[in-house]
């Protein structure tokens, strides 16, 4: 019997976040959080997505070219799972990176900045939106290859080992990268060596513009069971939900610091907008009935600031008052962008060799450019 | 002087900067307990252990970028790729992530790595395990690319390499590992970025890289002997920085130069350093370059034919006598 199926483009599914599960608010991490964790946590979100709105439109106006993968829609990912990091606890993600950056600590202006191709963006105007970095902040970029980042997560998490720190590092994917060669690689490499990595699998349903139905083969569970090939533990998160982000990754983060054991996370979560703003498909590979039920049903922001009014944490007028001022830091951060000096031209040839940079003796014989 | 293999002035390389620095470490197929494939770090696990010396998994994406994120955090990996062949089964590691991080970080990460193995034919081991990527590697600014032909310049040029702060595409040679050179037994470091002149000579400049090298200094012992013409011969050691001074100097000197490399000649190496000579010493050529290259054909694995592939005595001396 044949199982060859012949693709009719039947009618498209419309996918569905797990359940909430409330019991999560009641785990010790959650537990003990203070007031002022809460509202950072609600505050870190709403700046992500006036910050990202701000982007779009000065995108949209031309103010910067390239790509720009927008985050919105999976603000609760990066905020809940980096918002448990410590002194040793390291992050590296892919290109829709704009979250991370901003949750590690990342101003919006040297954002904004970069984006914009601005001397004073967080790389001078070298990477651009897929290529944030803030070693000072343990935030070790943003990679515009798919799944190219998980090898150096595994690195990353080496090195810690290897300096006998007590760390880990979350490297976060999309759901399209778990296919890449590279990450099945981590995952032995991870497992084999012991190395306190933690893969945050963010799936937002689609590799770019193919769904997951049609792009991965996994078990009846999901993506994350893949781990079991590799003696490696995993969970399953229902990203729309702070409470069980931080629970399940601390659970994840405790295994890392503890026994030095990796773990793979599955979080589910939606993007509203394309993969990128070049994206002009994405109402076609999904319905637009989809898009608005996560926008009504399932936005982060909502679901959390519904928990922190029905916990008596914040008024609306508070929430309403942290919208204002993320809307403005974001604003205030074009104006920045737009005042500062592009990078001058002989910056193109800065950062590539160190020695180079520090004039030492070999970096002054001006044998490492190759130009007419 | 002792005299020691050119695969034992590298051992010592290692033994020397992973006692003189607790952030290096080696890492690759088969280094540790089995001694390495071809024994470039035998006996190394035994003496530094398995936190220095780290036998990988047949997974060169992963354990050389494993070695980039490492790097990015202060350490220095030392990852032999069991053929530089292999390079491109972890080209993307090497080139999207080694080569370009500090460029996209805007200088806040460095990549303090090491990526060696033999890149050569002439082993019969057919096209898959005889490429010669240097001219590739070197054509992304942000790596280094050098290929020592001697066990001197091998193990000072290694030092150097674990001791540079951006990564550095380390070629060596199967062919080469056996030789013996005279090495001197207290330290030395040979700066990267520096070529050298191997036999000096007034009447045509013979140009090389790697086994290349050899090769020519034995066509210039033939074209002494038989022809009287008195050849030099420069080693570029260094691909990327090039020594552009040395050999446009070796070039005002003889006035005549011929190229040799076992790279193909198609954007090959020499395609760089003649268009250099070309350019910045073109009045002072009494006769065209002249190229000798591997034959442009993927590596042929019948013995008597791949010989015939990599640049001869031979060849050379032909090329040699057209100019002179």
């Amino acid at each position: 019997m044949s199982k060859k199926k012949e693709f009719t483009g039947e009618k498209r599914e419309v996918m569905s976040p797990p359940a909430r599960d409330k019991s999560h608010a009641k785990a010790e991490i959650n537990a003990s959080m203070t007031k002022e964790d809460k509202v950072k946590i609600l505050t870190d979100m709403v700046r992500i997505r006036r910050f990202e709105q701000a982007a779009l439109q000065q995108y949209q106006k031309g103010k910067m070219g390239g790509f720009l993968h927008l985050y919105i829609g999976q603000e609760a990912t990066a905020v809940g799972t980096i918002s448990l990091c410590g002194e040793h606890d390291h992050v590296i993600t892919a290109y829709r990176d704009h979250g991370h950056a901003l949750s590690v600590g990342m101003t919006m202006n040297e954002c904004m900045a970069e984006l914009f191709g601005k001397f004073t963006g967080c790389s001078k105007g070298k990477g651009g939106s897929m290529h944030y970095f803030a070693p000072d902040k343990n935030f070790w970029g943003g990679h515009g290859i798919v799944g190219g980042q998980t090898p150096l997560g595994a690195g990353l998490a080496f090195a810690l080992k290897y300096k006998e720190l007590t760390g880990c590092c979350l490297c976060y994917l999309g759901d399209g990268a778990i296919n890449q060669g590279a990450f099945h690689e981590s995952l032995n490499l991870a497992s084999l060596w012991d190395l306190p990595v933690i893969y945050i699998i963010e799936n937002n349903g689609y590799s770019m513009g193919t769904s997951q139905r049609r792009s991965s083969a996994h078990p009846p569970e999901g993506l994350a069971p893949r781990a079991e090939g590799y003696n490696m533990e995993w969970d399953m998160v229902n990203g729309e939900d702070i409470y069980e982000t931080r629970a399940k990754t601390q659970v994840a983060i405790e295994r890392a610091h503890q026994e030095s054991r990796p773990t793979l996370l599955e979080i589910a979560t939606y993007r509203y907008y394309g993969h990128s703003i070049a994206d002009a498909n994405h109402q076609k590979y999904r319905t637009k009935e989809e898009i608005e039920k996560y926008k009504k049903l399932h936005d982060p922001i909502e679901v959390w600031k519904e928990t922190l009014f029905e916990e008596k944490v914040i008024t609306e007028e508070e929430a309403k008052s942290i919208d204002q001022a993320a809307k403005e830091e974001a604003a205030s951060s074009v104006e920045f962008a737009e005042q500062s000096p592009f990078p001058p031209k002989e910056e193109i040839f800065t950062d590539i060799y160190w020695e180079v940079d520090n004039n030492t003796e070999a970096g002054q014989t001006g044998r490492h450019f190759f130009n007419d | 002087m002792p005299q020691i293999t050119y695969r034992q002035a590298l051992n010592d390389a290692f033994s020397e900067e992973i006692e003189r620095d607790p952030d290096v470490f080696l890492m690759g197929e088969e280094v540790a307990e089995y001694n390495g494939a071809y024994k470039v770090t035998e006996g190394l696990w035994t003496k530094y252990g398995d936190k220095r010396v780290i036998d990988a998994p047949i997974s060169e994406a992963g354990f050389i970028g494993l070695a980039v994120g490492a790097s990015m955090m202060g350490l220095r990996p030392v990852v032999e790729l069991m053929f530089y062949s292999f390079a491109y089964v972890a080209w993307d590691q090497m080139i999207n992530n080694a080569a370009t991080v500090r460029y996209m970080s805007g200088g806040q990460t460095n990549c303090p790595l090491v990526i060696r193995g033999p890149a050569n034919g002439g082993t019969n081991v057919g096209s898959t395990h005889s490429h010669t990527p240097e001219n590739m590697c070197a054509n992304h600014p942000g790596v280094k690319v050098c290929y020592p032909a001697t066990a001197y310049d091998a193990k000072g040029m290694m030092k150097s390499a674990i001791r540079d702060n951006d990564p550095v595409f380390f070629m060596e040679s199967t062919v080469l590992y056996g030789d013996l050179w005279e090495v001197p037994e207290e330290e030395y470091l040979i700066p990267l970025g520096r070529a050298h002149v191997k036999r000096e000579g007034a009447d045509v400049s013979i140009i090389a890289h790697g086994g290349a090298v050899i090769t020519s200094l034995k066509a210039a012992e033939y074209l002494t002997a038989e022809h009287d013409i008195d050849v030099e011969v420069v080693d570029l050691r260094s691909i990327r920085p090039l020594d552009e001074e040395t050999i446009l100097n070796s070039v005002k000197k003889t006035n005549r130069v011929v190229l040799v490399e076992e790279n193909k000649p198609f954007c090959g190496v020499d395609a760089q350093v003649a268009a250099t000579i070309s350019d910045k010493a073109f009045d002072y050529l009494d006769a065209p370059i002249k190229r000798v290259s591997s034959l442009d054909a993927p590596q042929i694995y019948s013995m008597p034919l791949e010989k015939e592939q990599i640049p001869t005595v031979e060849r050379i001396t032909q090329k040699v006598l057209e100019i002179c």
